[in-house]
């Protein structure tokens, strides 16, 4: 069934690799069951993190517009957090990308992290292997950089784009540090603001302590300035020198998590934490010693 | 389920729209938003691209009567007749049964309870896990009586 699938997907139909989509997300399929072989890491699969309201989704329509001009097939995977109390999910991403709607060249797929910290980048990286398979060049993965677990999301992409925006205000320097350590690429959006140019400074400066700092770009996403530039740099982005074990560490964290909530009986270890006194910690020592 | 809600055609109107994709999340669905002012074609493709299970179209500026129906005609042709479509807004009682025959299962209009929308959405998943018609090229005449 689901070999068909990714043969129909593989000659173009949207349809077969919408639904083979659905099986990843739902954990149906792995990389074993469509016969494909981890893919290598080769800057193709990009990324894109940044606090809410910076304009990631705005500046990935503008890249979608100018590669697929060039010729290119490109893929987006939109990542929004699902509720923890529901499990329902707003997905909202494609409302800013007007090519997701109308350009044959591009297909963009909306993902809820379902409550998978952990679980979920395994299906994002199967998901992005199927679409470089179906012959997208570059494949986006986009994601709200507000938590740990949507750092988490980017790392398993070859290359990682940090989207910044102007008047943030200081207390962000602290936010980023996470990301800030991945990070392939920085890009300060909404280069028409007053203040960019600034914004922009402040981050080289604030890198400048570091050994191999990562390129910081200036674009709008508003007027297109820069966007070129970034759509070429993104083709031909070295990854950081020296990111390697900071995004090893986020694998492991990710692999880690999946193991943990994929144990049969989470469900009666939470409720036994939620309705008792006993500790997370205590129960960390007491089961998971190695 | 993975639920579509849609703007179609010229109608900024999207008060509604935004408030069902609440009311749906809150009851525990996927849903995924497209903004104002699509074409009939741009939500189907939508729809096809997120795979999802039903459509949720609305529209308050009287042009249901032409918008829904081709959107239903595209899906059918799109091969998606399982989708279930449903709608809502300022929609007449009197031009209701000609979307029900283009394939559209439940008409919602001003007034509707929140939790009637995903006691509409928990029937759907009752009658697809039943095998019974519920998609918009299925047939069969089962439509949601709505409550307003």
């Amino acid at each position: 069934m689901s070999s068909t699938l990714f043969e129909q997907a593989i000659s173009g139909n949207r349809r077969s690799l919408a639904k083979l989509l659905t099986a990843v997300e739902n954990g149906e399929v792995s990389h074993e069951s469509l016969g494909l072989s981890p893919r290598e890491v080769d800057g193709s699969v990009i990324g894109v993190t940044g606090a809410p309201g910076v304009g990631k989704s705005c500046l990935i329509d503008r890249l979608l517009t100018t590669w697929t001009s060039n010729g290119l097939k490109i893929a987006v995977i939109a990542v929004d957090p699902s509720s923890p109390l529901t499990g329902g999910a707003l997905l909202g991403d494609r409302v800013r990308m007007e090519s997701a709607d109308n350009n044959p060249n591009v297909f963009v797929r909306s993902f809820a992290t379902r409550n998978q910290p952990g679980g979920m980048p395994n299906a994002v990286v199967l998901a992005a292997d199927v679409m470089r398979h179906c012959d997208y060049d570059i494949v986006l993965i986009e994601t709200v950089g507000a938590g740990q677990s949507e750092i988490r999301v980017v790392s398993v992409a070859d290359r990682i784009v940090l989207v910044e925006a102007p008047l943030r205000g200081d207390e962000v320097q602290a936010e980023k540090a996470g990301v800030i350590e991945l990070a392939d690429l920085i890009v300060v959006n909404k280069s028409d603001l007053e203040g960019s140019d600034r914004t922009a400074a402040n981050i080289i400066s604030a890198l400048d302590v570091t050994s191999n700092p990562p390129p910081v770009l200036l674009a709008s996403a508003k007027t297109a300035e820069g966007i070129e530039d970034l759509a070429d740099q993104l083709r031909t982005l070295p990854a950081k020198p020296g990111a390697e074990l900071a995004r090893a560490r986020e694998r492991l964290l990710t692999a880690w998590d999946s193991a943990l909530l994929s144990r049969e009986d989470i469900n009666e270890v939470l409720d036994s934490l939620a309705s008792s006194d006993n500790s997370a910690q205590e129960w960390v020592e007491k089961n998971l010693r190695w | 389920m993975r639920i579509v809600i849609a703007k179609p055609g010229l109608d900024g109107h999207d008060r509604g729209a935004k408030v069902v994709a609440r009311a749906l999340r809150d009851a525990g669905h996927e849903v995924i938003y497209t903004g104002l002012r699509r074409t009939p074609e741009q939500i189907v493709r939508t729809v096809l691209d997120e795979d999802a299970h039903m459509l949720g179209i609305s529209s308050l500026s009287g042009a249901h009567a032409f918008l829904f129906p081709r959107i239903c005609q595209l899906l059918i042709e799109a091969g998606c007749n399982d989708v279930t479509v449903f709608g809502g807004g300022i929609i007449p009682l009197a031009e209701r049964e000609i979307l029900f025959e283009s394939g559209m299962r439940a008409i919602f209009g001003p007034g509707t309870k929140m939790h009637e929308m995903s006691d509409f959405v928990d029937a759907v998943v009752d009658r697809v896990s039943t095998n019974q018609p519920v998609g918009v090229g299925e047939g069969g005449d089962w439509v949601w009586s709505s409550g307003a």
